[in-house]
């Protein structure tokens, strides 16, 4: 490999293995039914079975945060997803012809969408279809779009200088073989670490929108709508706010580390192309 | 500098004319009529049709989105389906809410980031230089909202120094205004102030490496001189950027902040139309919250210009 292994990598890499755990393991297995509501247990303190407590239904924190994880990496995989299927190809095309129309107007196109947030987008799209997790991954990733097209189009602009992509073109290559031979294979790690940085972004605007109502339906646990129902207790029982704004906390934290970490790891000379894009 | 002026105006103005039809095309979208919402299951043909007429959504699509946006131009942007009030006053008056809210809270971030972060680039070799760049990356995984519900623990619950929530407007009761807005500026700015700091300190980190900077050492100045004359005015240009940016973000983040701390801006509003089904309400705010962001980034790009003569 071409770098060395850093504490970011290794601290991001931990909390992101974490989260993943803990959703994963959710399918199998949970102390409790995160929405079984149980009046008898309401507003429990940690202890007997139920290691955080419960909340104002009776429903168990710790499952509740365990099936949140989930959620949280649901929406931010698909979110991701969409922005980089779209904002990809897109980035490539704008590097490879930088002074075509063609580019001028991805760019144009790109700075539009860049005027409209994740959370503007969600509330029109809730607005209009009503607010769920489709709608809030939809809106995360639509307004991601731009960061990528950046992102590789900076990527590919400085791939496309390089002698190997010269022999290609000498050679007679096509465009459409150059991109996804040349370019696309090139760019990969800085794809990567974009990914990352992206789901720590995808993970804070889900919490936000479920915060605010137009993110994940209950019952369906989500950590943003925890701290939306925990805030008219904050005097009576803080510790419903604790768990899930130190579970969003730790998962941002973790992505973004894990991003610094594979800057470095996988390419000390990234650093440059982030900064200027 | 005339010539880049002009042609950034053009795209700015084409650019929110552009994001005019996204908006409107995207809400036109909507399955129902607001004649036929208004008037309920019970209402006959004729008295939609009525109301239809005199909402003005009987027209052609292209018409009613020149009469909307021509509308904008001059502050006037309808009339409410729901509740047969004018939006464009509301608007204003929340405008500013939400203006005072955001600035309050770039000023917290620039008086947190700039001092911590040239700190943290001069002292980048010992642990506490070290420590601000862990810290910031701790506060740049806290979201603004949860920096509220933090700071509402700390100090309103806790302390009991300060109002959980609620505003005052500054003409009823200034020194009330100033308690009320206290935490909210904290929650945007503490946030935001960690992502500056970072981009501060690689900033002053970069000006620092330069051969002018040595020279100006060189020439008789302490490195403390030498970076406060020569260097900070280098350093403010890729900060500028991201302040631009950061506005935007603070914009948005006030719309959450705002829930946070039950205060009248244009995010409350923004969420009381989409409650209320108020949709030209919905449109109206959406509209002056992008042609901000857009606003922004032209103020921007102008300042990277005028404060990198290089570009000229």
């Amino acid at each position: 490999m071409r770098g060395r292994v850093n504490a970011g990598l290794v601290v991001g890499g931990l909390l992101v293995g974490l989260v993943v755990l803990a959703a994963v393991v959710s399918f199998f297995w949970t102390p409790h039914d995160p929405t079984l509501v149980d009046a008898a247990r309401k507003l429990q303190r940690p202890g007997g079975g139920y290691l955080l407590g419960a909340d104002k239904f009776g429903r168990d924190t710790f499952s509740q945060l365990m099936v949140g994880a989930r959620t949280t990496l649901y929406v931010g995989i698909v979110a991701v997803g969409i922005a980089a299927v779209i904002g990809t190809p897109l980035g490539v095309v704008a590097g490879m012809t930088p002074r075509g129309w063609l580019s001028e107007l991805i760019m144009r196109v790109n700075d539009l969408v860049f005027a409209f947030p994740a959370l503007l987008l969600a509330v029109m799209l809730g607005a209009v279809y009503g607010a769920g997790t489709l709608t809030a991954m939809i809106a995360i990733g639509v307004a991601t779009v731009p960061a990528f097209a950046r992102v590789a189009r900076a990527a590919t602009l400085q791939v496309m200088v390089t002698d190997y992509i010269l022999a290609a073109r000498a050679a007679g290559r096509r465009r459409t073989a150059i991109a996804v031979r040349h370019v696309l294979p090139n760019i990969g790690s800085v794809l990567i670490v974009q990914a990352s940085v992206s789901f720590a972004i995808a993970i804070l605007a889900e919490a936000a929108l479920s915060f605010l109502g137009f993110g994940t339906r209950p019952p369906t646990p989500s950590w943003g709508r925890m701290l939306q129902e925990s805030q008219e207790l904050l005097f009576a029982t803080p510790r419903l706010a604790l768990w899930p704004g130190l579970a969003i906390a730790l998962a941002v934290l973790g992505f973004n580390l894990l991003g610094d970490g594979l800057r470095d790891f996988l390419d000390p000379k990234l650093r440059r192309i982030r900064a200027e894009s | 500098m005339t010539l880049y002026l002009i042609k950034r105006l053009a795209v700015l103005v084409a650019s929110t004319a552009v994001a005019g039809v996204v908006v409107f095309a995207f809400m036109a979208l909507l399955p129902g009529d607001p004649a036929e919402v208004a008037l309920g299951v019970n209402a006959t043909p004729e008295a939609v049709a009525a109301l239809r007429k005199q909402f003005g959504t009987d027209r052609a699509p292209v018409a009613q989105f020149l009469d909307w946006f021509g509308g904008l131009l001059h502050g006037d942007f309808g009339t409410s389906y729901v509740t047969s009030s004018p939006i464009g006053p509301q608007i204003t008056d929340r405008l500013g809410v939400t203006a005072v809210l955001v600035l309050g809270g770039m000023v917290v971030a620039l008086a947190i980031a700039v001092p911590l972060g040239t700190f943290a680039a001069v002292h980048h070799r010992n642990p506490l230089g070290a420590a601000i760049s862990a810290v910031s990356q701790v506060g740049i995984a806290i979201p603004a909202f949860l920096a509220g519900i933090l700071l509402v623990f700390v100090f309103a619950v806790q302390a009991q120094a300060l109002p959980s929530g609620g505003y005052v407007p500054i003409a009823e009761n200034p020194g009330e205004w100033l308690r009320s807005l206290l935490l909210p500026w904290l929650s945007l700015g503490l946030v935001q102030g960690a992502v500056l700091t970072r981009y501060v300190r690689s900033a002053v980190l970069d000006v620092m490496r330069e051969d002018y900077l040595r020279t100006a050492r060189a020439k008789g100045r302490g490195s403390t001189g030498a970076l406060w004359r020569h260097g900070l005015r280098n350093a403010s240009i890729p900060v500028v950027t991201v302040l631009g940016l950061q506005l935007a973000t603070l914009l948005i983040g006030a719309v959450v902040v705002e829930r946070v701390f039950v205060i009248p801006g244009l995010g409350d509003l923004l969420l009381n139309g989409v409650a209320g089904r108020d949709l030209l309400l919905v449109q109206g705010v959406v509209m002056v919250l992008v042609a901000a962001v857009l606003l922004i980034n032209f103020v921007v790009d102008v300042a990277y210009h005028l404060l990198d003569p290089r570009l000229r």
